[in-house]
């Protein structure tokens, strides 16, 4: 896989080009002080530059092409996952992923969007872009979860719900809302997860839940801001005052009500460490399943429907 | 000196130019037919020579639906904020201004009580003119408010579904509002509570994919787009032309998304009998 460097990733990486070039000198020169004045220096960097991302800076990490995806989390923070294939009714969608597995003391069942790490697996994940028969999967696993009395846990990362011709004829937006209305009501605990990308619908889908939660460089709105300025501005030109506009990081969602917290990411992002990155969520997940599984049932669906009850803001 | 001349005896002309005084006709977008507006509006909106049926608002679906002066509006007041104070080209405050001004509506969907054949129902009507039938929070609460008066009163509920999507302008909260609808639908379904759901030219997007796909009875106007993605971005994805009819309601009903198509002159009566058969 071709190493992605970003481009506000640049100075830190010629900095690092250049420590290493050091230290390969280091025993023929006495230049152990000026290695260790560039280290600070970068660390300094670093914090600057991760604490002053712009919102399509955010974008772009929530993208990067080395940052762990669902299945990375899965095998990271459980044991005993069995994948489960198929919507029972047309195929297997490569696209969303899902099984039984072990986290910590909890069985949940865990479910997520797959994006793929090169062009043959990315085509075989389709980008990580659901077709229905993948939110019918989900839907399926997650009834089952639901008959056993088990969590779900769902994390999203998907650049949208595929807009083909096929998704379309076999009900894409039927798919989306069947999902909607059955996660509103399932009587076991749901967490949500924005682990990448949460693109609209195609994130919602299987985004409802007791919890949401977010990692620090990830995305989540009703569009991506490519296709906001496309249609708002009337140009692609636009995607970094779209990403301003549409005030989509982790942060501005906190602020607004719509997640419950944030998932701190390494220094550099989530693929700098994956170890320190799952262990994280990992500690999170567990903390808000203990309290989770406490509640009746009933009362998590009440809960539920008052919490996106009163996300919206009007005046009357 | 042209070495072929055409003919143009054989051809009509594309469009029939008159003089039409004082706005009183419109011409038919299908046909091209040019009908006096109070014809059309005793012909329900729909072209007498080729049946298209016309776009039309909230006003026009409690007239054609609901019992003459029986519709009593709800949550008149409920108005956009602008919470993210959204700028693109334009304001978004300006565009509801703007919106505001043409069509005299505060957002883009009516909701009240009204009757059918004397029967009480919720009822919901959205309005495409009002930034393309866009969902935000407003669209979002009053529908949420429409089923949970459906479900406290425990009266059927009638959404007359018109839109082009969530609106990007409220962005995350839009989002959030098919979550809201979802949720409430589910309350409703659990309590047995029937809800009929209207899809009329377009109905697409977030809308779709929450409570317009989601009626006990999908029930589409001829002809009418219904889909989750737009048609052009279904055409620049995969490379192809579209094929003729595709997302249209003929097609969702061959697909099996929708229970029937019901012409407009016979919406009330479909939707009367229904009731009647699930009382």
């Amino acid at each position: 896989m071709a190493r992605t460097i970003l481009d506000f990733e640049k100075p830190i990486k010629e900095l690092e080009k250049k420590i290493e070039e050091m230290r390969k000198l280091e025993d023929d020169l006495d230049i152990k002080k000026e290695i260790q004045q560039l280290e600070e220096k970068m660390n300094e960097l670093k914090k600057s530059v991760y604490s002053n991302l712009t919102r399509w800076q955010r974008v772009q990490l929530a993208r990067h092409p080395a940052r762990p995806y669902t299945l990375d989390y899965i095998y990271l923070m459980t044991t005993d996952f069995i994948e489960l294939h198929g919507d029972r009714n047309y195929r297997d969608d490569k696209a969303i992923v899902g099984g039984f597995a072990k986290l910590g003391d909890f069985k949940v069942m865990i479910i997520g969007h797959q994006k793929g790490r090169d062009t043959k697996s990315n085509i075989y994940r389709n980008f990580g872009m659901p077709n229905p028969e993948g939110y019918r999967k989900a839907r399926r696993l997650m009834k089952l979860a639901e008959k056993f009395g088990k969590p779900v846990i769902t994390l999203l990362d998907t650049p949208g719900a595929y807009p083909g011709l096929e998704a379309e004829q076999n009900g894409q937006a039927e798919a989306i809302a069947r999902n909607l209305l059955t996660m509103s009501r399932l009587r076991v605990p749901i967490i949500v997860v924005i682990i990448g990308e949460g693109a609209s619908g195609g994130a919602l889908g299987i985004g409802i839940g007791d919890r949401i939660l977010m990692l620090e460089n990830t995305w989540y709105s009703v569009i991506s801001p490519e296709s906001c300025s496309s249609i708002l501005w009337r140009s692609w030109d636009y995607k970094e005052q779209a990403a301003e506009a549409l005030k989509l990081t982790a942060e501005d969602l906190k602020e607004q009500g719509i997640i419950d917290r944030i998932i701190p990411e390494p220094l550099g992002g989530a693929h700098k460490d994956y170890e320190q990155a799952s262990s994280s969520l990992k500690q999170a997940l567990i903390e808000e399943l203990t309290e989770l599984v406490k509640i009746k049932p009933e009362k998590l669906v009440e809960n539920r429907l008052q919490k996106f009850g009163t996300m919206g803001v009007y005046v009357e | 000196m042209s070495w072929f001349k055409r003919s143009k005896k054989n051809i009509s002309p594309d469009s029939v130019k008159l003089d039409i005084p004082g706005g009183q006709w419109e011409k038919c977008k299908n046909c091209g037919e040019i009908i006096h507006k109070k014809q059309l509006t005793q012909n329900l909106w729909i072209c007498p020579k080729c049946d298209y049926h016309f776009r039309i608002g909230s006003d026009e679906y409690i007239s054609i639906l609901l019992d003459s002066g029986s519709f009593k509006e709800t949550n008149k007041k409920i108005e956009s904020a602008d919470p993210l104070e959204f700028v693109d080209s334009k304001k978004y405050s300006d565009r509801l201004r703007s919106a505001k001004e043409k069509t005299g509506l505060k957002d883009a969907v009516k909701t009240g009580t009204g009757k059918i054949d004397g029967r009480k129902v919720s009822f919901a009507c959205m309005d495409f003119r009002f930034i393309g039938g866009s969902m935000g929070s407003v669209v979002g609460e009053k529908i949420a408010r429409a089923i949970a008066l459906a479900y406290n009163q425990k009266i059927p509920l009638l959404i007359v579904s018109q839109s082009g999507g969530a609106r990007m302008m409220e962005a995350a909260y839009s989002l959030m509002q098919m979550a809201k609808t979802s949720a409430q639908l589910g309350r409703l379904a659990e309590a047995k509570i029937p809800y009929i759901s209207i899809l009329t030219d377009p109905t697409t997007g977030g809308v779709t994919a929450s409570y317009a796909m989601l009626g006990d009875f999908n029930i589409a106007e001829p002809n009418a787009l219904i889909g989750f993605a737009g048609p052009r971005v279904i055409r620049e994805t995969i490379g192809k032309d579209l094929p003729k009819g595709f997302q249209r309601s003929e097609f969702l009903l061959e697909h099996g998304f929708i229970d029937f198509i019901a012409h407009r002159k016979e919406l009330k009566s479909k939707v009367s009998q229904l009731l009647g058969l699930i009382d």
